[in-house]
């Protein structure tokens, strides 16, 4: 089953080009009210004439009000197949035969019941911005860029919570930034914070605009002028220390390009998380972000070696990049996980570590979820797992099937065929239980394989089948998909979301039980028609417990409320993760979502210290997002 | 408790069909050996024997366990972990299938000589069924008979249900023959008194929680503990309510799902040996040849039976916003459980709840009702008034929510014929008038063996009366505590009613922190039946049904008696210190003596069960002392601690405490 030894460097490739190969048109930067200028402060030893930067009017690129790239959607074709537009992603311009009897199936979905999205943004129901003028004439003569757009400002009031896209689409407009700046290196954002603390305005630091916590929204309770401060165009590379394997970057850029103007260097920080196309450096420290790799590579708090905030209280930084020291609490733990509370991340300097000489990917199949736990559990316990290792439920699995391209092939046809049999009639498989441990192993190709061959002796203890390279790269294709996909859903009756939390070993799997029954109770009480897909995955291990994602969508036809019984259902599942020992988050942050488990999860003092902090740095509440705390 | 299933206490009536009818047209071996296919919860397949033990004596728990006994007694763990081993051995069901069968063959037939029918509720199988593939379920019968759990076992084998794994008692497994055979019919057993043996608590807790953790099979306990002599309601034990319970405070399983099993005779088999053991006359030991003479038992008309499996209570719905399952995140969930006040306070009132269903659920006989008259008329009672005040009774039972099996296709004369007929060893009729029977032994007897006759006579037919006692607990409760308020304000008279009912807390089932309701619910029954108005925040009984008020007061008065009369006996002068056993014989002597003298006039007096009941309320209240010397427990009396619980039952000082603030 398992084809050994193919190379796969084109896989890896592949993965780089579906994740990279945006932004070849040159966006317009042709903002009226826009006075770009470069940034002098900082001599720049990077080639910055190759890396296409975000653009300024984003939306321009960009769905207003949906996930990732205008031209890159998922709909279902006259002949009722559904197809992904665009030519940016593996997936662009391809058929997916089971996609429709899967959405149809799982959620008692209906083609002829649509329930489409305000085509385009109406401007006149943006309220109009609350300006601070002086501060608005002090910061033009700064020579910082801003806009008033409505476009600009909505663009920039929301991340991608269920309920700030649904609202979206449906054209309702909530509190919005009064102003979106640009601030194109470290010096104008310290500018930018000064300005506002003499003139009282209240800043919202933005990156990537990729939160799932309702971090970007602007409190409602807000009377001041909220501007929107957008990192986007502090993009660039400083410079990389190839002695420390270091390097200095601007923390507007986003993972994407990071990774690409890194691998021209033949560098990569390994830092994968699943928004990488779209999140930015500063984000993930502010947000504790964790990566797809962090096996090999770590978390954002591993990678980090050094960070440059400013503050209302002026600019917080190290005065060295030793690798580790003991000067009394670390000071980056304040700031990592911060959520744009108490200032604005400008300049990190991060671990790079050379393109790796080989990738591949894999799969394997286990008779039931509990073994495949029990497998993840070992090979965690043996410190042997591989740069990424996933485990999906069956209904994940289900669903990667159901994103499987047209075949091109009898032949094609005639394996998969064949692989089925052998796992379900041979193997005793049930499909209805079985499921698939999703794999990449990075590093040189003789050290791969044997790390290949060690973590399949495991799964092969338990009861675990190679199922295959193709199965891997799918699965992992999932999960960048996932965010269009809920665009789809939404144009027929369906919602849906994705949490995670993380749990020690021994939870694990009472935690995805129970958490998944609750989300199936919780809908059929409050009215949800059609069993609601609830399903969950494994995605990462550590020594002493697990990170793991839920996805949980279901059919809304028939209810008048339906985002205030998702919302409902969401927080019924997060007490369940909590009262079963998982954790308020693992990487998605505490936002204003999670803010009121903050107490139980950290004590009161522990909220206390935060306070605190907070209180010394911002005691004016300039950074006045109110995440967190 | 506050919120605790109000709804759920609130009685449905449900169609009841006979299990037996078939079994008298069809074969029974071919019931005995039909295909056998239960839905057990998410498709557990049962673990063989040796694996659930293994798993049992591998896990963390008792892992854990055993090397601190092995610690704390010197003994090398090996040592430990055969000992625990040996109590797992001793301890362990051996569920098969093939005894099942053999069990149901033989019950089929014995049944069938014994009852006239088996009326069991058709949606409680229902919904049973249902609850049995979603979660782990937990059967909870009231225990009366010993044959109550072959009956449920015997159902759940007709009806496709997964063979429950059932907790007995260690005397039944004495039985070497017997023993085996309901060891594989499922039974489990647990010793009487497991004290402080942390080897044997630890056995026996994993061994419960491995079983509702992969729910192969339902579990079945008693919470209450043990086999009722009284036929009342006992008070909940808490170990296995606990045991139960856990795997879900640790989220091991998404919920657990208690079902209330109310089980009620017409007759019961045991009915001469309650009244004995009561009287303190020792039981006999449960030997094989024993159950063998009692086969003359079989002989006897023992009328229906009822069996209703109330609706399925969820474990998780108790607990939300109650217990914080939370608290059990920062210690391995293998390791022992210190139970919180705030868990053991919800374990308790969930038990509580459990008991309460478990009564409201009871389809009580015509003749339950006909022992309340029967009780109140020492002398007998004509026929005619029998029937009226049964009737009135009847009346007012359905009013308060009771269920009555009183065929309607009869006259109420013949229903109640019947009734006596059946217990013609209770109480029978002469020229129109109905007396209870007493034993008829070699003569001439003793001043005191004529007592013991007497009251040996009215403790049986009081148990039938007991039976459906808790339909008119709190409404009696209420106009009791009305007569001897100090004032008929609503106030007074609830601070009176908060003191019975810690009072006969042993004695009667209330849910702890329900006051409230309680009061109320009698208000309520008393204002449904005409007795009782309030205005003005002031209870007045009406004129028209002073007689309901009498009556009900005259329902609690043999316990009231009890209790005076052991107060008064502790406060003699040579009550100082004594045991259980001596306390026991001596009330019993003094009770006669004053039986005698005419000073004491129930003979229910003598039961006693009442007479411990009292001791454990003073215990708790203070006004007795418990201490442990030379292995055995030693009570102290406090005379004038005693004396004011005395003088208060009496109404002759008002209560301390409880404020109307609570009302």
């Amino acid at each position: 089953l398992h084809s050994g030894g193919s190379t796969s460097r084109i896989s890896s490739q592949d993965r780089l080009r579906v994740i990279s190969g945006h932004l070849h048109q040159r966006a317009q930067d042709g903002h009226a009210a826009v006075s770009a200028q470069e940034c002098k402060a900082e001599a720049s030893r990077a080639n910055p004439a190759k890396a296409a930067p975000v653009p300024k009017r984003r939306h321009d690129i960009m769905k207003w009000n949906g996930w990732g790239y205008s031209d890159s959607r998922f709909l279902f074709n006259k002949k009722g197949q559904a197809e992904f537009t665009g030519k940016r992603y593996r997936l662009s311009g391809l058929i997916l035969p089971s996609l429709k009897d899967w959405f149809e199936g799982t959620f008692g979905a209906n083609l002829q019941h649509k329930s489409p999205a305000t085509p385009a943004l109406n401007v006149s129901a943006v309220p109009p911005p609350n300006l601070n003028e002086s501060f608005v004439e002090e910061l033009k003569a700064a020579g910082v860029a801003l806009s008033q757009e409505p476009e600009d400002r909505v663009f920039r009031s929301h991340g991608h919570c269920l309920h700030e896209i649904f609202a979206l689409r449906e054209g309702r407009i909530s509190r919005v930034p009064d102003l979106v700046v640009w601030p194109s290196c470290h010096n104008d954002v310290v500018k930018i914070v000064e300005l506002a603390c003499k003139h009282n305005v209240c800043l919202i630091p933005y990156g990537g605009g990729t939160s799932v916590s309702s971090a970007l929204e602007c409190p409602p309770e807000e009377t001041r002028s909220i501007v929107s401060l957008d990192t986007s165009q502090m993009n660039r590379i400083l410079w990389i220390d190839e002695k420390n394997l270091t390097a200095h970057v601007e923390a507007g850029i986003i993972g994407q390009d990071l990774e690409r103007q890194l691998n021209e260097s033949g560098y990569c920080t390994g830092h994968e998380p699943d928004s990488m196309e779209f999140s930015s450096l500063g984000g993930w420290v502010a947000t504790r972000a964790s990566g797809m790799k962090k096996n090999i590579y770590g978390n954002i708090e591993d990678l980090v070696v050094h960070i440059k905030m400013v503050t209302p209280r002026g600019v917080i930084e190290k005065s060295c990049q030793g690798p580790r020291m003991s000067t009394g609490p670390d000071i980056h733990h304040f700031i990592m996980g911060s959520e744009g509370t108490l200032g604005v991340v400008t300049e990190v300097t991060m671990k790079i570590r050379p393109v790796p000489e080989y990738q591949k990917y894999g799969s394997i199949v286990f008779p039931n979820f509990q073994q495949g736990v029990a497998c993840l559990r070992e090979v965690a316990k043996q410190r042997c797992a591989p740069a990424s290792i996933r485990l999906m439920d069956n209904e994940q699995f289900q669903f990667g099937h159901a994103l499987k391209p047209q075949v091109s092939s009898i032949f094609t046809s005639f394996l998969d065929g064949l692989k089925k049999f052998y796992i379900t009639k041979f193997k005793g498989f049930d499909p209805h239980h079985l499921c698939v441990a999703t794999l990449l192993f990075e590093g040189d190709r003789e050290k791969v394989l044997q790390h290949e061959k060690q973590v399949y002796d495991i799964a092969a203890k338990f009861g675990g089948l190679a199922a295959g390279e193709d199965n891997g790269q799918r699965g992992y294709m999932l999960t960048f998909v996932i965010a269009y996909l809920r665009d789809l859903g939404m144009d027929y009756y369906v919602i849906g979301e994705s949490f995670e939390t993380s749990v020690p070993w021994d939870r694990v799997l009472d935690l995805c039980r129970n958490v998944k029954e609750r989300i199936v109770r919780e809908c059929k009480e409050r009215g949800v028609q059609f069993p609601p897909l609830s399903t969950c995955r494994v995605t990462q291990t550590y020594d002493a417990g697990a990170c793991v994602y839920f996805y949980f969508a279901f059919n809304y036809r028939g209810l008048s409320d339906p985002i205030h019984v998702y919302e409902n259902v969401e927080h019924a599942a997060r007490e369940e993760i909590l009262a079963n020992g998982g954790s308020l988050s693992h990487h998605h942050g505490v936002g204003k979502l999670r803010k009121e488990w903050m107490k139980e999860a950290v004590s009161t003092v522990g909220l206390g210290m935060l306070k605190s902090v907070k209180e010394y740095v911002d005691p004016s509440n300039i950074f006045g997002n109110r995440n967190l705390l | 408790m506050e919120p605790l299933g109000k709804h759920m206490l609130r009685a449905e009536l449900e169609s009841f069909f006979d299990i037996l009818e078939e079994r008298r047209q069809s074969s029974d071996i071919s019931h005995a050996l039909r295909t056998f296919s239960a839905q057990p919860y998410h498709e557990a397949t049962p673990p063989s024997v040796k694996a659930l033990n293994r798993m049992v004596l591998e896990s963390q728990f008792l892992r854990y366990v055993i090397a601190e006994v092995a610690a704390e007694s010197g003994e090398p763990p090996e040592c430990v972990k055969e000992e625990a081993a040996g109590i797992l051995d001793k301890m362990a069901q051996n569920l098969q299938l093939s005894f099942i069968r053999l069990l149901g063959f033989s019950l089929s037939k014995i049944f069938k000589r014994l009852f006239r029918s088996i009326w069991v509720n058709e949606d409680g199988l229902a919904r049973l069924q249902q609850a049995i593939q979603e979660h782990p379920v937990i059967l909870m019968p009231n225990h009366r008979s010993y044959i109550d759990f072959l009956v449920l076992s015997y159902i759940m084998f007709t009806y496709d249900l997964s063979i429950p794994v059932i907790a007995a008692g260690i005397p039944l497994m004495g039985m070497s023959l017997i023993g085996e055979i309901f060891r594989r019919s499922g039974a489990f057993f647990i010793r009487r008194s497991i004290g402080s043996d942390k080897l044997y608590w630890a056995v026996l807790s994993e061994y419960v929680r491995t079983i509702v953790r992969t729910g192969f099979a339902p579990v079945e306990f008693y919470v209450e503990g043990l086999r009722s002599r009284t036929l009342k309601s006992l008070t909940p034990k808490l170990g296995l309510m606990q045991m139960v319970l856990e795997p879900f405070f640790k989220g091991e399983v998404y919920d657990v799902l208690l079902v209330p099993v109310s089980i009620s005779y017409d007759r019961v088999l045991e009915e001469t040996l309650l009244a004995h053991e009561l009287l303190g006359v020792p039981k006999p030991k449960e030997t094989t040849t024993g159950l063998l003479k009692a086969r003359k038992v079989l002989e006897d008309d023992y009328g229906c039976m009822h069996v209703c499996f109330g609706k399925p209570v969820s474990a998780r719905a108790l607990a939300q916003g109650r217990v914080n399952r939370g608290q059990f995140n920062l210690v391995p969930r293998g390791l022992p459980l210190n139970a919180s006040a705030e868990l053991q306070e919800f374990v308790n009132g969930v038990a509580h709840l459990l008991v309460r269903l478990q009564e409201k659920n009871m389809v009580l006989s015509p003749w339950s009702l006909m022992t309340f008259t029967l009780l109140q008329s020492p002398q007998g009672v004509d026929w005619d008034q029998l029937t009226h005040k049964t009737l009135w009774l009847r009346t007012l039972a359905l009013r308060f929510g009771a269920h009555l099996n009183w065929p309607a296709q009869l006259a109420d004369s013949e229903v109640m014929s019947d009734s006596l007929a059946l217990h013609h060893s209770i109480a029978c009729r002469e020229k129109g008038r109905v007396q209870l029977v007493e034993e008829v032994g070699p003569g001439p007897v003793t001043q005191e063996e004529a007592v013991f006759r007497k009251a040996s006579a009215v403790l049986m037919c009081a148990s039938y009366r007991n039976q459906a006692l808790h339909v008119f607990t709190r409404p009696a409760l209420v106009a009791l505590a009305m007569t001897t308020a100090a004032s008929p304000r609503k106030e007074d008279v609830f601070r009176r009613f908060c003191f019975l009912q810690e009072l006969f807390a042993n004695e009667l089932i209330f849910i702890p922190g329900h006051a409230v309701q309680d009061f109320e619910e009698g208000c309520d029954g008393l204002q449904q039946c005409g007795a009782l108005t309030i205005t003005d925040q002031t209870l007045r009984v009406t004129e028209e049904e002073q007689d309901a008020i009498i009556f009900l007061t005259a329902i609690l008065q043999p316990f009231i008696e009890t209790y005076e009369v052991v107060c008064r006996i502790l406060c003699e002068e040579r009550f100082q210190t004594f045991s259980e056993k001596s306390f026991l014989s001596s009330v019993r002597d003094a009770v006669i003596k004053l039986l005698i003298s005419g000073e004491v006039r129930s003979y229910e007096c003598l039961s006693s069960n009442t007479q411990k009941n009292v001791l454990w309320a003073l215990l708790r209240m203070g006004a007795v002392s418990k201490s442990r010397v030379a292995e055995q427990n030693e009570y102290r009396v406090s005379k004038a601690a005693v004396r004011r619980i005395w003088e208060t039952l009496g109404g002759r000082v008002t209560p301390q405490v409880m404020s109307y603030s609570r009302l």
